[in-house]
């Protein structure tokens, strides 16, 4: 039975990926596999395209070439909100969170139950949801500000509860587009033992600048330079490429 | 905030307090000719009521709602067109048994589509049904295009007046710019006389706060916060997992609905229906009714509607010229110094100011509950 090469499952094949604004290709010709339970740093100077391929994978942007398989499934004829249904949470770069909705508020329109307009309307918000929402809050530290409007957060505290919406819809792709940005020292570290809670069980796609957080992380690393990718592989292996040390880490 | 019942209690004191003045003083102090102009000012208030629901949580203005008032309006108005049309009432007529406008228009049977309006049953479901389903065509016309914004604003304009055109154009079928008039009775009942103009009104108010009860239902649902959500960041709504699109179809033909059910009112409290009350204009005061009494708030958009209309009567009867000036300044005030409308202002300075009154402790703006200023007329 086993002979030859048994191909790999992978959880997430991006393959021959380009999307081109106006002409200028902002992702050329990309492939990457990510697997089960892997967690991947994607790195890269400003403007190499590592947010763009994000937001091809979640559907924000429409591809204009290559397959993005999820699962065996086709995210690029999916919509967004399908995209989500299958699995795929995303963080975006800048705290996206609903300011007008308490800290509660926010994580409950997360939960990922009623999601049709039917089921938003007789959503119960029972003992189940309310346990779930109060020990997603636990774990983002925003416990005792479940009443708190989300726009009197601070910036790290929005972050937390970005993430904690991500959380709460338990996908099996979890996307972070650098989740300590602009974040303190002290939050920084509560956000690094936060990650490192939340990636258990899933795999995770982060970029990040931060190279402390990154080497303390993950286990393959991707780097981008002009929407192609420059070098693949371990943190040791990356560290040491010199076309790496050229154009990112040099500086 | 966090509750999910769907009346807390301030809500519940406002909302008895408005039941009490519409249901008990108006009625009490007013004689029937201004309590019937209240009958024509409430059935503004539904469509106030809708645009809360729609512009004001789901952040989609249409300024098109004059097109659902006009649906509910004409879909009544047809069936008490037919009422009154009998071979008796008609017999001059050279086609007896028509309404007058077809018989002048030298149509000599009744159209396919004025048929079923015969039934009242089938006008019930018609109010309801057509706005509702011509909102959802044009909904799911943009929204799935996501076409949003002053786009989508631009477009009910359009709507607006492409609908008046074809309602003037069709006069033989529509009565054309004077509508239909010289509605008489409803099922044998004479809507005309003064007992029954008392009638209908306590049935529009009842009307009213059903209304109101499923608006307040949606608000405090998921789906009320899922449109205050959407508003605010539409893109996170969609990597939530929902379908944005949907949402804002559906907020958009509850405010048909409520419209229509609004212009049904008109037909019966008022007596007619015209293409005056369709196009652009009677739409843009629709929501500009709805920013004076507070965008955000249920019963202010309801409260906004009264005050406008008795400062439209009272000073178009005096300055007939200035009204539209004085109703633009208006709105311009509204939006620039307190964009939350009466309700707003209410909640921030009134309500507070009355709590520390009373000393009852934390009573917090946000749902806004109580009567308005009696007797303020809007600045302007
Ligand atoms: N919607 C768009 N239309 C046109 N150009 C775009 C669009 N989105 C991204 N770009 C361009 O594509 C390039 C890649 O942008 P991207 O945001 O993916 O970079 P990044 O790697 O995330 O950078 P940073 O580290 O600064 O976040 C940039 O030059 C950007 O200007
Ligand atoms: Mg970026």
């Amino acid at each position: 039975m086993l002979i030859g090469h048994q191909p790999k499952e992978f959880l997430l094949a991006v393959e021959a990926l380009t999307v081109s604004f106006d002409g200028f290709k902002a992702v050329n010709d990309l492939s990457f596999y990510v697997e089960e339970n892997e967690i991947r740093v994607i790195i890269g100077p400003n403007g190499a395209g590592k947010t763009t391929v994000l937001d091809l994978i979640c559907g924000k942007t429409k591809a204009t070439s290559g397959s993005i398989q999820f699962r065996g499934k086709e995210l690029t004829k999916l919509k967004e909100n399908e995209i989500v249904q299958a699995g795929v949470g995303r963080k975006f770069q800048t705290p996206s969170i609903y300011d007008d909705l308490t800290v509660f508020e926010n994580l409950e329109i997360s939960y990922p139950k009623g999601r049709s307009v039917y089921g938003a309307l007789t959503f119960k918000r029972d003992a189940a949801v309310r346990a779930r929402v109060e020990e997603v809050a636990e774990m983002i530290f925003l416990k005792d500000r479940l009443d708190t409007g989300a726009d009197l957060l601070s910036h790290g505290q929005k972050q937390w509860l970005e993430i904690g919406m991500l959380l709460i819809q338990d996908p099996e792709l979890l996307m972070l587009d650098e989740p300590v940005a602009g974040m303190s020292v002290s939050e920084r570290v509560k956000t690094a033992e936060l990650l490192n809670r939340i990636i258990k069980d899933r795999s995770v796609l982060v970029i990040e600048h931060d190279m402390k957080f990154v080497e303390d992380i993950a286990h393959k690393v991707t780097v981008l330079n002009q929407g192609q990718i420059l070098s693949e592989g371990t943190m040791d292996k990356v560290k040491n490429d010199p076309k790496v040390i050229e154009v990112y880490l040099g500086h | 905030m966090t509750d999910n019942r769907f009346v807390n209690k301030s809500e519940l004191i406002g909302i008895l307090l408005l039941a009490a003045l519409l249901v008990v003083i108006l009625p009490l102090f007013l004689d029937v000719f201004r309590l019937n102009l209240v009958a024509k000012y409430l059935t503004y208030a539904f469509v106030a009521l809708g645009l809360v629901i729609c512009w004001g949580y789901g952040g989609i203005l249409s300024l098109g709602q004059g097109v659902f008032f006009g649906l509910g309006g004409y879909c009544m108005a047809m069936f008490l067109k037919l009422e009154a049309s009998s071979v008796e009432n008609t017999k001059i007529q050279s086609t007896p048994g028509i309404p007058d406008f077809m018989d002048w228009n030298q149509i000599t049977a009744l159209p396919m589509f004025w048929k079923p309006f015969h039934s009242l049953t089938f006008t019930v479901i018609a109010i309801v049904l057509v706005p509702g389903l011509f909102a959802l065509i044009i909904g799911a016309a943009m929204f799935k295009r996501r076409v949003g914004g002053t786009y989508f604003a631009i477009i009910t304009q359009a709507v607006a007046a492409i609908l008046t055109i074809l309602i003037v154009g069709q006069q033989g079928y529509t009565g054309g710019i004077n509508g239909m008039t010289d509605l008489r009775t409803l099922k044998g009942w004479d809507i005309r006389p003064d007992h029954a103009k008392i009638v209908l009104y306590f049935f529009e108010v009842g009307c009213l706060f059903v209304c109101i009860f499923i608006a307040q239902f949606i608000r405090h649902s998921k789906l009320g916060r899922i449109l205050v959500a959407m508003r605010d960041k539409e893109d996170r709504v969609r990597f939530s997992g929902y379908s944005v699109a949907n949402f804002k179809i559906f907020a958009f033909c509850v405010s048909a609905v409520f419209a229509a059910i609004g212009g049904a009112m008109f037909a019966l409290n008022v007596g007619f229906m015209s293409p005056s009350f369709v196009g652009i204009v009677p739409s843009i005061e629709m929501v500009i009714y709805t920013a004076v009494g507070g965008r955000l708030s249920i019963l202010g958009a309801i409260y906004g509607t009264l005050l406008v209309n008795f400062a439209k009567t009272s000073l178009s009867e005096s300055f007939p010229e200035l009204w539209l000036f004085g109703l633009g300044g208006l709105f311009i005030a509204v939006v620039l110094a307190f964009p939350n409308g009466l309700a707003g202002i209410w909640g921030d300075y009134i309500a507070p100011q009355i709590a520390r009154l009373f000393n009852s402790g934390n009573s917090k703006p946000g749902g806004w509950a109580g009567k308005p200023v009696a007797d303020s007329t809007p600045a302007e």
